[in-house]
């Protein structure tokens, strides 16, 4: 992996506490924004990005050159229009896009590596309010978030309830339940399993731990997908051959599909950041933050209006997930809105065309 | 920003005006809302805090996407996840008939709402009576207008049966408001003379 200069970078001007106790000394966020700030401040929304996600929401990934990963929903005229808000994406902290994480130097030059402390999706959040006190936004008119990103705009609603006005919640969870754990645990041993990984302190080293990395992006690129979507992309049609070559060579396409998911992965994603980051996704569960009741976290939350979405096809995050944070919100009397929307594309629908989400994220925001 | 609409329909028109008329700013859950028209109505003119439930997920999204709060479900049963009185009006408009036990929805309507409206299609007006015993078939008239096998009305009901039900429920019947061919027509005769009928209920 190589590591990219961000557009804007913003140094958080105290040390970040943490959930851990161990606060960040010198953290930055790098973000960029799109559309105009209005003068009273009132149009900021918030995109908060998902575990391999980053700040190029709508502008092109300075390594890949690829779009950004939601240009099809964020821009002039599209249901996160531009024109009219201003929209910010930042880059979490532990991630590798230009916010501080395990790859970024230490105060002794180096990189922290596994000196960097385990953080929270709260932690995450922590960031991104410094991010939005720097920029002199008190109060979002909205926060959206898909996945992991749903995560952060549950989190932001719950802890700092007055800063954002409309809460969008796409494809996402309270809480991660012992499958979701069980499936980044084989992740982060796939990456602690590679010799290269070498207790994380790889950086100097000619060697990265790719393969262990490939292998973690394989397994849970599975579970952003339906097996219905699996099916219909690839069925058992074979790669580039006639038969079977009754050898281990990728055979069959979905081999070779997943294999190319998993080296592509590597050349924009630091592994160690992807054990930080899986990790605060395993610790999240909201109701646990407020003694154990789901309903609490969102007592002080009453002058946001909330709108949960999640996808008939998500077996990742499913829709009784969506349904148990509506529980919660109408318990505490929030305003909530809720939809299952149907796709065939499992969890990763939420990036995917879908005219129904389009008019959902763009009537609740304009609404 | 809720923009105006068609008019109402004449049961929700009812409900709007009688909320609208002494209770503007009132907490409002319509159980099967539809496109949320009454809700937009409500919001715009009573400046009222309006909820949804509703079944159908794209008449979901349209309420979503008019800016109302509407939550995807089945009230038979999601109801039972709301609060007690958390509302000053429960509303069940042309549902009270699809739904999997009536006696039981009426009796969640009146526990998360102070107050609660019932609107339902007369199976005993006389036009129904007269299909059914001059036709010996199920009626099928403008008041009901699918057949017997696709219709979403699995309990068909007459004004007086939901009189006597709210009776054996204790709920007081603080209004009451009839119609034939979408107008108001006076109470007497109204089990035979009424199409739809709207009632205004306390327990």
């Amino acid at each position: 992996m190589n590591t990219a200069v961000p557009r804007n970078s913003y140094a958080i001007p105290h040390d970040l506490p943490l959930d851990s106790g161990q606060p960040l000394v010198g953290a930055r966020i790098a973000y960029e924004t799109y559309g105009n700030l209005a003068q009273d401040r009132s149009n900021a929304v918030l995109i908060c990005h998902a575990l391999t996600g980053d700040q190029y929401v709508a502008s092109e990934h300075p390594m890949t050159a690829k779009p950004g990963w939601w240009d099809r929903m964020v821009g002039p005229g599209k249901p996160i229009d531009t024109n009219r808000f201003h929209v910010i994406c930042a880059n979490v902290i532990g991630s590798c896009m230009g916010s501080t994480g395990p790859a970024s130097e230490a105060s002794d030059g180096r990189p922290h590596a596994m000196r960097f402390p385990v953080i929270t999706i709260r932690d995450m959040v922590r960031g991104i309010v410094a991010l939005l006190d720097g920029l002199g936004i008190e109060r979002l008119h909205g926060v959206v978030g898909g996945s992991m990103g749903g995560m952060q705009a549950l989190s932001l609603a719950a802890n700092w309830p007055e800063r954002a006005g409309r809460v969008l919640v796409i494809a996402s969870t309270a809480r991660h339940s012992a499958q979701n754990i069980a499936f980044h645990e084989v992740g982060r041993q796939a990456i602690m399993a590679d010799p290269a990984w070498a207790e994380g302190d790889y950086y100097a080293r000619e060697a990265r731990p790719d393969n262990g990395l490939a292998v973690a992006r394989m397994a849970a690129h599975i579970t952003y997908l339906s097996e219905e979507g699996l099916t219909r992309k690839f069925g058992r049609r074979l790669q580039d051959r006639d038969a079977t070559s009754f050898s281990f060579d990728a055979d069959f396409q979905v081999e070779s599909y997943l294999r190319y998911q998993g080296s592509g992965f590597t050349r924009r994603f630091d592994a160690n950041s992807y054990l930080y980051i899986t990790r605060a996704m395993d610790y999240f569960d909201l109701a646990q933050e407020h003694g154990g009741k789901l309903a609490n976290a969102f007592a002080r939350s009453r002058n946001a209006r909330f709108c949960i979405v999640s996808f008939d096809t998500d077996w990742l995050y499913p829709t009784s997930e969506s349904r148990h944070i509506v529980k919660a919100l109408n318990a505490t009397g929030n305003r909530v809105s809720f939809v299952e929307l149907s796709a065939p594309n499992g969890h990763d629908s939420f990036l995917l065309p879908h005219e129904q989400l389009d008019r959902v994220v763009h009537g609740f925001l304009n609404g | 920003m809720v923009e105006r609409g068609a008019p109402l329909r004449f049961d929700l028109a009812v409900i709007a005006a009688a909320i609208g008329q002494s209770h503007s700013g009132a907490l409002v859950l319509d159980i099967g809302c539809g496109d949320g028209a009454l809700m937009a109505a409500l919001e715009r003119d009573a400046a009222c805090d309006a909820r949804g439930i509703e079944i159908d997920a794209g008449l979901v999204e349209r309420c979503v996407a008019r800016g109302l709060s509407v939550v995807q479900g089945d009230a038979n049963i999601d109801l039972a996840e709301y609060p007690d009185k958390a509302y000053d009006f429960a509303v069940l408009s042309q549902t009270l008939q699809t739904a999997t036990r009536p006696d039981l929805m009426l009796d969640e309507l009146l526990r998360v709402g102070e107050r609660a409206f019932v609107s339902f299609p007369n199976f005993a007006h006389w036009r129904t009576r007269t299909a059914l015993m001059f036709g010996g078939r199920m009626p099928v008239t403008s008041a009901l207008p699918v057949s017997w096998y696709e219709t979403q009305n699995i309990h068909h009901v007459t004004i007086d049966d939901f009189r006597d039900l709210a009776k054996e429920k204790n709920a007081v019947i603080e209004r009451s408001w009839f119609f034939a061919k979408e107008r108001a027509i006076s109470p007497v005769g109204a089990n035979w003379r009424a199409e739809f009928a709207v009632f205004q209920l306390s327990r």
